[in-house]
Order: structure tokens, then C-alpha cells, then sequence
């Protein structure tokens, strides 16, 4: 449990970051909370000689409502989005989900720019994100870009980020339409097992820890679109998934608890 | 300043009253007091001092390189790389460290519990072959607690994979060799029958037999502190100072003296505050003796922290059982013979009492029954897996666990409920009874199965929770109900030595405790029990409270420390209450003796005549003129006026011995609840009625049983130490091995029930495993309590999801059965 050495520098604002980040190239990590990226080091999974700790950005922690959408700054902390009035009007799975992750102390470090660059398929918010149909606002040494979420992960601990780049803001629509986040795990403080996020009354739905990516669930978006019923729908919810294998689950039981908390995160949310 | 406590006595002048009516009240902080633990505002604010809190100038971190196979063959080790590090001091090798000569004996085995018995040299460092992962290959020593783990990962080492064993079943099964050198992986066949033909004629003539095999998973100790050491060597004088975070600091001392051959005399081991161990601790590691010869040869002080995930495989785990169990009952369902052979998991090596551990549940196979026949059997196998040894409740757990899933399965098959089969067959109908012969050659102490039962399904309104769980049945609710009981018996306060002795253990089972009166009136007691978070201190100041009449604040506890208290036999097995405790409060017998004589000799009266009544010596009929025992500290130390021929001051010292074990009980309900649909399983309701005999303080009487029941809770739905094929733990952090948390627990309901020992002048049993020895088999009997429907009887622990989904869906037991 104690990580190689490194040499660690805050980052006053996003261009000192990407600046850094353009200095010191692989050998650098962004901090942006550290509960994934903290345990990996100790393990020595990951071996970065420098860190760039990016949480103390205070200009990139916000959240705003503008134009139909909920624009929450990159450095905004899970207690945050789990206590913010403008969440829990405008998009509440959001809060709702964020209020499941981890444990107290996991949520007043995590941030939401953190956890969707690091493209965990087993976190929580970036189901959400998927579900809502956000995107995710990536600066690098040339600007800004804007990804879609559905378009932004792409393996196990892998996103479209370039080593340049960092997330600086996720935009997710302003929508209360029926929500529901279903999260299975053992402990309450645990990773999903699996867990399935619900929005939009059934028009997003998205998956956590079946596969290599966070997922969205386009076959059961697709038979309720096309008029069938919940029941129905939820048996495909693990369709073209490759669901992990660990001690708690094999890839057949974690598509079974897909179907069966699919079918209650859309029965809950309609 | 000395301020005599408030007495009966000057109530009852008060009141104008004789004082033998009762009008004077206990002493303050005496028996029964839920006194808070003085020891908590030390550790709450971080005043104490842990093992990593402690430095000494010029210290050298100590690191470990581990072998990464199961099963190798060490043909050659680069340490260049490593020593050219910064602040590296050396790099040994197993090989290297032989040739020094730094230890006379191998690691010690204190129990070899068959003369015939095979236990391989275990060295701290392999030399040639690495029998497990995580076995030390070489150690490195550096000036900086970072520098030595990057040190650790530039050692080479060039390994030849060997066949390894790493389960317990393919040990038995003899599919590869765990030692290349031996032909068997069986350590030794240990039988306990004490009338075969008996348990013969039961069977043959049994209107009901059922069988069952279980598995009691490894679980890993995870006390909240890791391991960790430090040795402090004196190079001109010879003297080492050895601090360990270990729960036996005066068995240590000897094991240093016996495998390093330091002079144990020159050896002083202390055990600074020590958060937790459950067994953990109980040992004595290789990482523990390295530290301490290297510290010796080179002179210099060497430390050892050791890291959470390197614990998980490095430190020794718990259970590892297969278990063999048949019961035969009459047509009744009174159960007439328990046949019983485990097979138990050594692990790679023999640690300090390994071998012994399933042998402490041999005598446990009958539970708190009237079954007149027991045949017990147990092969002991290596594996290339982390040594096993004690883990909370060590082997009694296992047993517990056995006789009460069999129960339950007898209660099955014969079609009544499971509180009715107990009922038929409590030792003496669930009655009060002192000395019960039972099958396995004990002597229980003493019982009364029946009050605690019928409270337990009292507090859990056990027909209301049937009328339910048939509710959500009928209804088709997702979330059905199981209930489960379990009605345990454990044996505690180890130990008479003589019985210790009997099953060949290396060591006896007395305590020690020295009370000694100050002269200022303020009281010093010297244990050598050994605290890691049980509350001592508090419990020992009110037993001085209960017999010296003394405020618990006026006394101050010495231990953990072989300079301060020199004697003792340490904390394990539920023993520092029922044999330490007991030890003090003989001493202070003793010390309140003497101080009579001295009252005596003050009052010019006859010592018949003196009374003695919370703290304060009388003449019999003349209760105006007293004194209090703390006023006579000054007088037994100036020995101005002492009676002809008393030696001065006022200690006294006691080695308790036993003469029995004590056999706590009880009677716990877990309520869970399925989801039918996804196999999730939630424990919503638990009750415990326990009788640990008279209760010092009930409030650690309770922490002891929530922390215990957790404990137990957590094997039977939680945790395993998961290793793969290749013998790596899958599971090594508190990430991945699902230690629960509050979230995960409902709100314990207890209540207790009193039965004092015989064992013991106190009346005291012990508590300290018996929420882990009930638990886990109550929680799976509440898991296993409908899956009939399903054509399933039981469930491999832990219980997870996944495995009750598969019994509800595919009728699988997830390889119990």
C-alpha cells in the first residue's frame, strides 16, 4: 500500500493544468478527488511520477441552469450534486445517484469531472450521465470540444480524452421526466454489482458493470420506443453485453439481475 | 489526599437503621455497573500510542519479498539491483540468512497435537522452495519506510513453478504434494471416540439419520491495525526491547528466546496499544523474528509495518474446515449419536497452534444437547495456501455452526419446528444443571438452556415473524422472510493446564495478577491479560471496586508489558475475565485479608471481629469507629506499627489455574430477508440472550456480543478469503474482501440471562467469542429456512447473492452439499 514516488503540483486553473499536462505528457495524472487514482498507486497499478491535482480548481466547480440544460463544472463533488437545489429540480437522478456512491467521505472527494475520466464501468454517475444523454466538455492546448457521453468511452479505464486534454464541464438536459436508479452490491459502500439508471420515462437507460464501458441499454430503449411493454423490454437488457466475471457474480447472474432491475427501474420510473 | 468512599455505614446512621438490613449501597463501579471504559478517552483523542506511533533513532524499515507462486522452487535471487538503491543497508536472502545462524530452532509449533505428527522446518525465509504466496524469500532493510518498498520490487527472483495444492479438498485427494519432500499431504489424524460402540448401536438403531457436508471458508483476522513490529537492540548490554502489536507479548518472549536463543532474560517484550486482533495476533511470525535478530546481529534498531493487502495472505487466516457431520435421533427426534471427521486446512506451514485449532470444537459436536454419543475425528492437511491458526472463537465456531445447521436439518426432515427439536434435547431438559458429564470426556459447569430460548423467541415474537413470512409467502411478495436460530454452547477460559496438558499444548492456562495497595491509598493491579480493545482496564478497576470497596478511578492497571508484569499467559479464548479477572480478584482477597489484620491490630481487636463492608474495616457492634481500607496503605508501608511479624506493605500476587473451562450459552434469532427475484439477501433483525455467568460490566459484555455476532454475520453472508487456481488470494484488500460495515447490520437486540460457573469463585464465564460461535449458523439457518421449496438444504457460506440465486433457480447449494 504505498505507491512509487512522485512529485505533486496543484493546478490553479484548467490552462495550468493542460499546460502541465503538456509538459510532463504519460508520466502525469490529473488528482481530481482520488478515491479511484489514490488505491491504484498504492497498489502500484498505476505508477504516474507526477500528479496534477486539478480538485482544487474552485472555477470549475459549479452548477448552473441554462438554456434547458444543467451545466455542472468538472470539479463539482458527489455532496454536492447530492444536496444542490438546481439538481434536485432540474435533473434529481442525478442527485439521487450521486447520494449511492461510495461512502461520506468518497462523496466530499469525488468529483463528477473525475469519475467520468476515468470511465469506470462500474461507477454510478456516468450511467446517470449516459442515461440523460450529457455530454462532456473536454479542453485541450487547442480549445474546447464537446463529446457526447454515448460517444466518450470506449474500454475498461478508457475514454476519447487525449493525454492533453481534460474534462471541464458535463452538460445533461434539464429533464424530470420518470427516473429511477436501480443499484445492486453487496455493502452499501461497494461498487455496483450491477446497476441499471432509468431517465427520461424510459427513453435513457443505461447499465453499470456489464461490460467495458458504462453502457446504454439501446435495445430496451428501442422496444419501449417501438411500443413494447416493460416486461418485455427488460428481458433484452444485457443484449450485446459482455458482463465482467468476479467473486460476486458470474456473466450469467449479472445478466439476470440486468433484466430483473431493468424491468423494476422502468416499472418504478413510468 | 485520600477521600474514603461513601459507605453503607454512614447511610445507615443516616437513616437511623441496622446496618444489615439493605439500606447499604454497592460500592460504586462494582459488578453489574455499565461503567464507560476509562481506556476510551486515551484512544479517542490519539494520546495512546500504537505500534507505528513508536520510533527509535536510527531505525531501519524492514521489507519483505514474497513469493509470488504457491509452489516454487527458488533457484537463484538478485539482490544487486536492490542494493544499489538509495538508503538500502542490506538485502538477505533466505539462503544468506541461514548461514548466519540467527535462529537456533525453526518457528515454533506449541501444540503438536499427535506424537506422530508432521511439522516441516518452517524458517522465517525460505531457503530453496516457497511453499505458499506471500512466503518470505528475502528481506531488505533500508533507512526509509518508502525506499524499502521500491527496494522489495528490484529484487530478482528466478522461480520454477512446482505442482501446487490450493484447496483443501485436493489436499485431501492427494493431487499434488504441498511439501516436495513428503509423500502425503496429512499432517496427523487426530480421533476423539470415546465409545465407538455406543455411537454404533445409536446409528444402527436410529429411526432418523441425516448427513452433511460443510465448508467453513478461510477468513482473514482484518483487525483494524495490521501487524507491526519494532526491536530495539542494546548492543553493549545485550538486552533487546521488542515492540510488537501482538495479543501475547509473555508467550512471545519465550518463542524469541526459544528460536533466536537470545537470553530470554535479556528479552523485554510490550505490546502498546494494539487495535485489535482476533486472533491475528496470536503468533509468532516470521516477520516478528526477523526483526528481532536482525536488530540483535546488526545492532541497530529494525521495524515492520506491515501493508493491508500484504496482511491478507501474509498473516494467518481463520476456519478452513471441511466438515463430515452425521446425527442419529430416536423416532422422537431426540438425538442419540454425532459422528464427526474434518478435514482441516493447515495451510503451508504449522504455526504457533495450527493443528490445535479444529480441535478446540471437538468437544462442542454435541452442543448444548443430551446426545450420549460422539465420535470425532480430524486429518490435518497442508496446502500451498497461508498457514491457518486462531480467528475468533478458533474451532468452537466451526462446531457450533455443524450441530446447529444439523439440527435444523433433523428438525427438516422429522417435520417440526426448529425451537421444538432443541426443546426435546436441551442437557437436562433446558433446566438448571451444574456438572454435566457430556459425550466428548467435559465437564460442563453449568446451564439453563431454556430461560435464554424461550426470551430470545420472546423478543423476536417468533409467531408473529411466522405469520408474516407465511403472508409474504402466500401474497407472492419478491421479499420473503427467513428466520433462524441456533442455541450455542462454547467453552471459555482457557484453561486448566492440566487439560491443556492432556491434549499435548506447550503451554499451561494459569494468570497472573499482582494487587498492591499504594501508600496514598490508590491501587496498581498487574495483569498479565493483555488488552487489544477488550476494556480491561475498566473491567479489572471494578472488580477492586467490587471487592476492595475502591473507586474504579483510584486504580491504575499495569500489563502489556514483561517488565511491568512479568507473568502471564495473554488474551485469547475468551480467558481474561474467567481466569486473569479471577486472578485479581483473589489477590485482592488476599490484600483485603492482610489489610484486616492490620484494622485489627489498629482497633486492638480480634481480626474475627472485624467487619469488613465497602471498603471500610469495623468492630463487629461498634460501626461508629471504622476505617477504610485505602487509609491503611500509609501504615503497611511506614511499618511503623505493623502486628509482630507481618512484612511490610500491602501486595498480593495469585497464578490462577482453573480447574474447568466455562461454558458460556445462549440463544440467537436472525431474521432475513430474499429477494426472490435477485438472490439478495438482507439481515433485518437479530436477537441474541446470552449468559456469560455474573457480568462485570454489562456494557462491554454487550460491545463483546454485537462485535461477535457482526463477526459471525459476516462468514455466513460476507466473507472468504478467495483464492484462484494458481494459489493467488483474489481478494486482499478491504475493497474486495466484504468486511460489513453498520449499513449492513440491523440493530442488535440482547438481552442476557444469568447462570454462574462453578468454575471459578467470581461465578464468571467469558464472552469475548460467543457472539461469533452463534452467529454465523443462526444467520444460515434463517437463510437455508425455505429454500426447500426450491429441493435445497443448504448453502455454501458466504451466502451471497449469487449462490442463493442459483439455489432458488437451479436448486445448486453453491458446493456445499
Amino acid at each position: 500500500m504505498i505507491p512509487a514516488a512522485f512529485d505533486y503540483t496543484v493546478a490553479e486553473n484548467a490552462e495550468h493544468a493542460i499546460q502541465l499536462l503538456g509538459e510532463y505528457g504519460d508520466e502525469a495524472k490529473l488528482l481530481a478527488g482520488g478515491h479511484s487514482l489514490i488505491p491504484m498507486m498504492k497498489f502500484r497499478l498505476a505508477t504516474p511520477t507526477q500528479l496534477i491535482d486539478v480538485a482544487r480548481i474552485s472555477d470549475l466547480s459549479y452548477i448552473r441552469q441554462e438554456n434547458g440544460l444543467v451545466a455542472i463544472g468538472a470539479m463539482t463533488k458527489h455532496a454536492e450534486l447530492e444536496t444542490n437545489d438546481v439538481i434536485a429540480a432540474a435533473c434529481p437522478i442525478l442527485g439521487h445517484v450521486a447520494s449511492l456512491v461510495g461512502d461520506p467521505s468518497v462523496r466530499h472527494r469525488g468529483t463528477l469531472g473525475g469519475t467520468m475520466a476515468h470511465s469506470d464501468p462500474a461507477s454510478d454517475l456516468p450511467a446517470a450521465v449516459l442515461a440523460l444523454g450529457g455530454t462532456i466538455v473536454a479542453r485541450g492546448p487547442n480549445g474546447q470540444r464537446e463529446i457526447a457521453a454515448t460517444d466518450f468511452f470506449t474500454g475498461y479505464f478508457e475514454s476519447v480524452l487525449a493525454p492533453d486534454e481534460m474534462i471541464v464541464e458535463v452538460k445533461v438536459p434539464a429533464n424530470t421526466g420518470g427516473w429511477n436508479y436501480q443499484k445492486f452490491n453487496r455493502r452499501a459502500q461497494d461498487w455496483a454489482i450491477v446497476g441499471v439508471a432509468v431517465a427520461d420515462g424510459g427513453k435513457g437507460v443505461a447499465l453499470v458493470n456489464m461490460g467495458s464501458t458504462p453502457l446504454r441499454a439501446t435495445a430496451v430503449e428501442a422496444a419501449l420506443a417501438g411500443g413494447g411493454s416493460v416486461a418485455d423490454a427488460a428481458e433484452l437488457a444485457a443484449e450485446g453485453a459482455v458482463p465482467p466475471v468476479d467473486n460476486n457474480a458470474d456473466a450469467s447472474y449479472r445478466t439476470h439481475l440486468a433484466q430483473v432491475l431493468t424491468r423494476r427501474a422502468l416499472e418504478a420510473a413510468s | 489526599m485520600i477521600h474514603p468512599v461513601e459507605t453503607g455505614i454512614a447511610s445507615a446512621e443516616r437513616c437511623g437503621r441496622c446496618i444489615m438490613t439493605a439500606t447499604i449501597e454497592p460500592t460504586k463501579g462494582g459488578f453489574g455497573t455499565r461503567m464507560l471504559r476509562k481506556e476510551d478517552p486515551k484512544l479517542l483523542t490519539g494520546e495512546n500510542k500504537f505500534i507505528d506511533d513508536i520510533k527509535a533513532p536510527g531505525q531501519l524499515w524492514m521489507g519483505m519479498v514474497r513469493s509470488q507462486f504457491a509452489h516454487a522452487t527458488i533457484n537463484s535471487i538478485d539482490t544487486s539491483g536492490a542494493e544499489s538503491m538509495p538508503g538500502v543497508h542490506s538485502v538477505l536472502t533466505g539462503a544468506q540468512l541461514a548461514e548466519m545462524g540467527l535462529w537456533q530452532a525453526p518457528l515454533p509449533c506449541a501444540w503438536p497435537v499427535t506424537e506422530d505428527m508432521v511439522n516441516p522446518p518452517h524458517y522465517p525465509v525460505a531457503v530453496s522452495e516457497a511453499k505458499h504466496v506471500g512466503d518470505i524469500v528475502a528481506v531488505v532493510l533500508c533507512s526509509d519506510r518508502y525506499g524499502v518498498a521500491d527496494a522489495v520490487e528490484q529484487v530478482v527472483v528466478d522461480y520454477t513453478p512446482l505442482p501446487a495444492v490450493v484447496n483443501l479438498q485436493d489436499a485431501v485427494d492427494g493431487k499434488a504434494m504441498a511439501h516436495s519432500d513428503l509423500e502425503t499431504n496429512k499432517a496427523f489424524h487426530w480421533p476423539l471416540d470415546p465409545n465407538p460402540e455406543g455411537t454404533a448401536a445409536a446409528f444402527a438403531n436410529a429411526a432418523h439419520v441425516v448427513k452433511a457436508r460443510f465448508v467453513q471458508q478461510r477468513l482473514i483476522p482484518m483487525p483494524m491495525e495490521p501487524r507491526g513490529c519494532l526491536a530495539v537492540p542494546s548492543p553493549a548490554g545485550g538486552e533487546i526491547v521488542f515492540y510488537s502489536a501482538t495479543q501475547i507479548p509473555h508467550i512471545l518472549k519465550i518463542m524469541i528466546a526459544a528460536t533466536s536463543g537470545i537470553p530470554e532474560n535479556k528479552i523485554r517484550v510490550i505490546a502498546p496499544s494494539v487495535g485489535g486482533g482476533f486472533g491475528g495476533k496470536l503468533n509468532v511470525d516470521a516477520d516478528a523474528l526477523l526483526a528481532v535478530t536482525l536488530a540483535n546481529h546488526i545492532g541497530l534498531p529494525v521495524r515492520w509495518t506491515e501493508q493491508r493487502s500484504e496482511g491478507a495472505g501474509a498473516s494467518h487466516q481463520g476456519r478452513g474446515q471441511i466438515q463430515h457431520v452425521e446425527a442419529a435421533a430416536d423416532e422422537n427426534g431426540k438425538v442419540t449419536a454425532i459422528k464427526v471427521h474434518l478435514d482441516a486446512d493447515m495451510g503451508a506451514y504449522m504455526m504457533l497452534i495450527t493443528p490445535g485449532v479444529p480441535l478446540l470444537g471437538s468437544f462442542l459436536y454435541t452442543g448444548v444437547y443430551d446426545i450420549s454419543n460422539l465420535s470425532f475425528s480430524c486429518d490435518g492437511h497442508f496446502t500451498n495456501l497461508t498457514p491457518t491458526d486462531a480467528y475468533r472463537g478458533a474451532g468452537r465456531p466451526e462446531a457450533s455452526y455443524a450441530i446447529e445447521r444439523i439440527m435444523d436439518m433433523m428438525a427438516h426432515k422429522i417435520g417440526i419446528a426448529p425451537e421444538e427439536i432443541r426443546s426435546r434435547n436441551y442437557i437436562n431438559g433446558g433446566e438448571h444443571f451444574e456438572n454435566f458429564n457430556a459425550a466428548s470426556t467435559l465437564t460442563f459447569d453449568s446451564g439453563h438452556y431454556k430461560p435464554a430460548h424461550d426470551r430470545a423467541l420472546e423478543l423476536a415474537d417468533m409467531a408473529g415473524l411466522r405469520s408474516e413470512q407465511a403472508r409474504r409467502r402466500d401474497a407472492g411478495e419478491t421479499k420473503q422472510l427467513r428466520i433462524g436460530m441456533c442455541t450455542y454452547v462454547e467453552i471459555c477460559g482457557l484453561a486448566p493446564s492440566r487439560a491443556l496438558g492432556g491434549l499435548n499444548y506447550g503451554a499451561g492456562g494459569w494468570e497472573h495478577a499482582t494487587v498492591r495497595l499504594l501508600p496514598t491509598g490508590k491501587v496498581e493491579v498487574v495483569s498479565g491479560s493483555t488488552p487489544h480493545g477488550q476494556g480491561h482496564e475498566t473491567a479489572w478497576s471494578q472488580i477492586i471496586a467490587e471487592k476492595m470497596g475502591i473507586d474504579p478511578n483510584d486504580v491504575e492497571v499495569l500489563h502489556s508489558d514483561t517488565a511491568l508484569s512479568p507473568l502471564g499467559l495473554d488474551t485469547y479464548g475468551s480467558r481474561s475475565l474467567a481466569v486473569g479477572g479471577v486472578a485479581i480478584a483473589m489477590a485482592a482477597d488476599k490484600v483485603v485479608d492482610k489489610a484486616k489484620l492490620i484494622a485489627a491490630h489498629q482497633f486492638e481487636a480480634s481480626p474475627e471481629d472485624i467487619e469488613f463492608v465497602n471498603g471500610s474495616f469495623s468492630v463487629a457492634g461498634t460501626p461508629t469507629k471504622s476505617v477504610h481500607i485505602q487509609e491503611l496503605g500509609f501504615a503497611a508501608f511506614t511499618a511503623h506499627d505493623l502486628p509482630d511479624g507481618m512484612e511490610p506493605n500491602l501486595q498480593e500476587q495469585v497464578n490462577f489455574d482453573p480447574p474447568n473451562f466455562a461454558f458460556p450459552f445462549g440463544t440467537h434469532v436472525a431474521v432475513v430477508e430474499i429477494d426472490i427475484e435477485t438472490g439478495g439477501v438482507e439481515l433485518i433483525n437479530y436477537i441474541g440472550v446470552d449468559d456469560c455467568g455474573i457480568q462485570v460490566n454489562p456494557l462491554i459484555v454487550e460491545g463483546q456480543v454485537h462485535g461477535g455476532i457482526v463477526q459471525g454475520a459476516a462468514q455466513a453472508l460476507f466473507e472468504e478469503a478467495v483464492y484462484d487456481e494458481n494459489g493467488n488470494i483474489t481478494n486482499p484488500s478491504l475493497m474486495d474482501y466484504l468486511v460489513p460495515s453498520t449499513m449492513e447490520m440491523p440493530n442488535i437486540t440482547l438481552d442476557s440471562t444469568v447462570t454462574p460457573s462453578t468454575t471459578n469463585p467470581l461465578g464468571v464465564k467469558g464472552v469475548g467469542e460467543a457472539g461469533t460461535i452463534g452467529s454465523a449458523a443462526a444467520v444460515i439457518n434463517a437463510v437455508c429456512d425455505g429454500l426447500s421449496p426450491y429441493g435445497v438444504t443448504d448453502i455454501k457460506m458466504p451466502a451471497t447473492p449469487q449462490r442463493i440465486w442459483n439455489a432458488i433457480n437451479a436448486g445448486s447449494t453453491g458446493g456445499a452439499a
